[in-house]
């Protein structure tokens, strides 16, 4: 190959070789194809611990078929990789870094990311990071148990966590995963604000690309004081300093402060992305304009604002000053205002459309529906009155699950099952994919509306067993925990048609063409799946993203390409 | 609407499940009302051949306002929760009424044990009753607690009673509560606190007066009511109740 670094000079060059094309690309989609198959690699071994919790609060103290049996250890370590990696390890590499490298460049008209190198190495820390986090299965001790907020002085010291080798790599398998994002987020900023196509003003952009630039944003923002807090964290496990602990004028404190002020955000850093996927999907599949597509980003703003200062609503009975809890009570409840705002838009651009039920268009729907329960849930919580009660509890694991599966679950196979023409260039079954989607919806909703009923009866979380609790212990919850673990058994066991779905469609899928869906974006004008250096001439945009039903024309949309 | 559940056996117990309610109406007419629009819409707008679709931009004033109305009204929603949400919190976490008892909560990996005055009503002496695993306390009683924790961050939560604090290490937290009810109530531990969190189990027992004084007596040694104890670190735990160690 020759040297070439310069934006625009990918074209008619020599095919790479094997290993250099997949393993060592620069190519925005091979990267973008890393991610997503190394975050459905992780998904499974997430979704696989959740079976084997599941497994123990549903049935306890049985034999798990292909575990054995989940000890008190074993069981907390399995929580806590349960979830840094369905967020870190899932929701990121497959909301931001697959679809914002896939999307970006196909979706403002350019042939790459700004930093092509940046973006490998991004990649392949974050390749690292996720081999570190499972290597601490393997050392001595056993992976971390202290909860993916990791509070201090338990996950400081050796001594209480009883994992002071697998608490170490947690830690930094988090911070270098922290860095790998950070790279993307500087990339896919920098792409988006110079590498337009001539004539793509900011108001043509599209929203899915706006979301994930704000979520960028948004996690380079708050990652900061989060990773300065893993470093003083990791000078406490290894070099006994005591910036968490209070013997030595520490304060365990400040670890949550530091934790929450990015743990925040960090949800509506996933959420932005799977807004985006979903607008998309619903202004193709209603043949509509997004109803006030301005307006959805203002309130996006808003939203990005507010969730810098709502952080400690996760500390309201953390021993914080009770004062500060009304203003973190107000902020929290203001939030609400903007994220309603979005969603009553999205659900005004079916009116007036022509809605058909693809797989992708039911997968955003269905984000929408049970997004929603997710939602005003939330109100419970961040009410401080009632979150001294529902803190800590199941009805807190109900709600953030009824905003994250929607989140990288639901939003992702919308965004899978309408992008995957374009990936791989052939149709995904259709009649497999409706299956797979209410094998996937259904249940969901019978593992976690009877975990809303145990919450509020007040099952805590973290606990393998209840057996010591007699309050917790009667019949009814755990028919209800029982209930729970066999609607998860139902939709894992659904996954596995997308992923026959997906690996036969590779070769038997219908051809798809460049634009199967009738889109007017920018990635549907390049061949199925694109070439390298994506665009054969650069294009040139002349309208806004979403100009379907355009009244006097053959076609109901108007390409962003195509002059008038 | 807990009762199904879980008992009520606070002062504030039913405040917190009002607040629940009031909160669940609200929110709950705003989702039934946004999933019918949109199953309606949908069903309404589904494509028919030879429907053309409307081109709406979203700008247009008469549709505006379905937004801008709802989105008003979602406002007005939310600040009667949080006067709700902030007079229970007031009340429970800031506002303390008079003790007439106090009582040490202390977490320590993985047990809750309580100290609490013998009966010259002073604490730190050594006619302190000290307990493993139960709280012994008295209906209809104000009790103030002192929380601490030995080593890691633990939280302090009584379902019966809606309670919850975290205890943390080099700090004494304070909070209140009043039983209302006699019975015998779980104590949690509801903040990871390593291997044996889901062991942390305690019991709050309340009583009567009577019954109360009877488990007082039963539990005291009036040689050394009054006196100060001459090492307090090193005080024996002499007067633990029955209560097992759970570990």
């Amino acid at each position: 190959m020759s040297t070439h670094a310069t934006v625009g000079t990918h074209m008619g060059h020599d095919e790479p070789g094997m290993f250099k094309k997949y393993f060592w690309s620069t190519d925005h989609k091979v990267i973008a194809m890393q991610y997503l198959f190394t975050g459905m690699a992780m998904a499974l071994i997430g979704g696989f611990f959740a079976y084997v919790f599941r497994m123990q609060l549903g049935f306890p103290n049985h034999n798990v078929p292909g575990y054995g049996l989940v000890t008190p250890g074993r069981y907390n370590a399995l929580v806590t990789m349960h979830g840094s990696i369905m967020i870190f390890w899932v929701a990121m590499p497959v909301l931001i870094a697959a679809f914002g490298n896939f999307l970006i460049p196909l979706m403002v008209g350019c042939d790459d990311m700004a930093f092509p190198r940046i973006n490998r190495l991004s990649y392949q820390i974050f390749l690292f990071s996720a081999i570190l986090l499972l290597s601490s299965f393997l050392v001595k001790g056993g992976a971390f148990g202290g909860a993916w907020t990791a509070y201090p002085p338990l996950s400081a010291n050796g001594a209480y966590n009883l994992t002071p080798l697998g608490s170490v790599l947690w830690l930094v398998a988090v911070a270098l995963e922290f860095v790998a994002f950070l790279l993307g987020g500087i990339n896919f900023t920098v792409t988006v604000m110079n590498s337009r196509a001539p004539g793509m003003k900011m108001y043509d952009i599209p929203l899915v690309i706006w979301m994930i630039v704000l979520a960028s944003v948004i996690f380079m923002a708050s990652a900061g004081p989060l990773i300065a807090g893993a470093v003083m964290l990791l000078f406490d496990q290894t070099m006994s300093t005591g910036f968490y602990d209070p013997t030595r004028g520490g304060d365990p404190l400040l670890w949550q402060h530091l934790f929450w002020f990015f743990g925040h955000p960090e949800v509506y850093v996933v959420l932005l992305p799977a807004m985006g996927i979903v607008a998309e999907v619903i202004a193709v599949f209603a043949r509509k304009k997004i109803f006030g597509y301005k307006t959805v980003l203002y309130t996006t703003w808003a939203v990005g604002f507010l969730s810098f200062v709502v952080w400690a609503h996760h500390q309201f009975v953390a021993g914080i000053d009770p004062r500060m809890a009304n203003i973190f009570s107000i902020t929290t409840l203001m939030i609400s205002v903007p994220i309603t705002e979005m969603i009553f838009l999205y659900i005004a651009t079916l009116y007036g459309g022509s809605i058909t039920l693809d797989t992708p268009m039911l997968w955003a729907l269905g984000f929408i529906a049970e997004f929603l329960i997710g939602g005003v849930t939330g109100i419970f919580l961040g009410s401080s009155g009632t979150d001294i009660y529902l803190h800590d509890t199941y009805f807190v694991i109900a709600h953030f699950h009824y905003t994250f599966v929607p989140i990288a679950i639901i939003a992702v196979f919308a965004g899978i099952t309408f992008w995957y023409p374009k990936m791989f260039g052939t149709m995904l079954n259709e009649t497999l994919g409706k299956i797979h989607f209410w094998g996937t919806v259904i249940p969901f909703n019978f593992i976690f509306i009877p975990l809303f009923i145990t919450g509020t009866a007040g099952d805590q979380r973290r606990v393998y067993s209840y057996a010591q609790f007699a309050e917790q212990s009667r019949p009814a919850l755990q028919h209800l925990r029982t209930t729970s673990t066999i609607a998860l058994l139902v939709m894992l066991s659904f996954q596995f048609v997308f992923l026959i779905n997906f690996f036969w469609s590779l070769r038997n899928g219908k051809k798809a063409g460049p634009n199967p869906w009738r889109s007017a974006t920018l990635e549907w004008t390049v061949p199925s799946p694109p070439p390298h250096g994506n665009f054969a001439e650069l294009p040139t945009v002349y309208r806004g993203p979403y100009e379907y039903g355009l009244p006097g024309r053959v076609e109901d949309f108007a390409p962003q390409n195509v002059p008038d | 609407m807990y009762e199904r559940y879980l008992s009520a056996a606070s002062t504030y117990a039913h405040s917190v499940d009002h607040l629940f309610i009031l909160i669940a109406v609200l929110v709950g007419f705003w989702l039934i009302a946004a999933e019918t629009m949109m199953f309606v819409l949908i069903f309404k707008f589904r494509a028919k051949p030879g429907r053309p679709t409307q081109y709406i931009t979203g700008e247009e004033k008469h549709l505006k306002r379905w937004i801008t109305i709802p989105h008003a009204l979602v406002l007005i929603c939310d600040l009667f929760i949080i006067v709700g949400a902030i007079s229970v919190w007031y009340n429970i976490k800031q506002n303390f009424p008079v003790a007439d008892e106090t009582v040490r909560v202390i977490g320590q990996q993985w047990a809750w044990s309580f100290q609490q005055a013998g009966p010259d009503g002073v604490m730190d002496t050594l006619d302190d009753i000290r307990s493993v695993g139960e709280l012994h306390v008295k209906v209809d009683t104000t009790y103030h607690f002192d929380l601490i924790s030995r080593d890691v961050v633990h939280s302090f939560a009584v379902p019966a009673f809606r309670l919850k604090q975290d205890a943390l290490p080099g700090r004494t937290i304070t909070g209140w509560f009043r039983p209302n009810k006699v019975g015998t109530y779980d104590i949690q531990c509801t903040q990871m606190c390593g291997l044996g969190h889901g062991l942390m189990a305690g019991r709050i027992i309340v009583e009567t007066p009577q019954d109360h004084a009877a488990w007082l007596l039963r539990n005291t040694n009036p040689a050394v009511a009054g006196v100060p104890p001459a090492a307090p670190s090193a005080t024996p735990n002499a007067n633990a109740t029955m209560a097992e160690v759970r570990r």
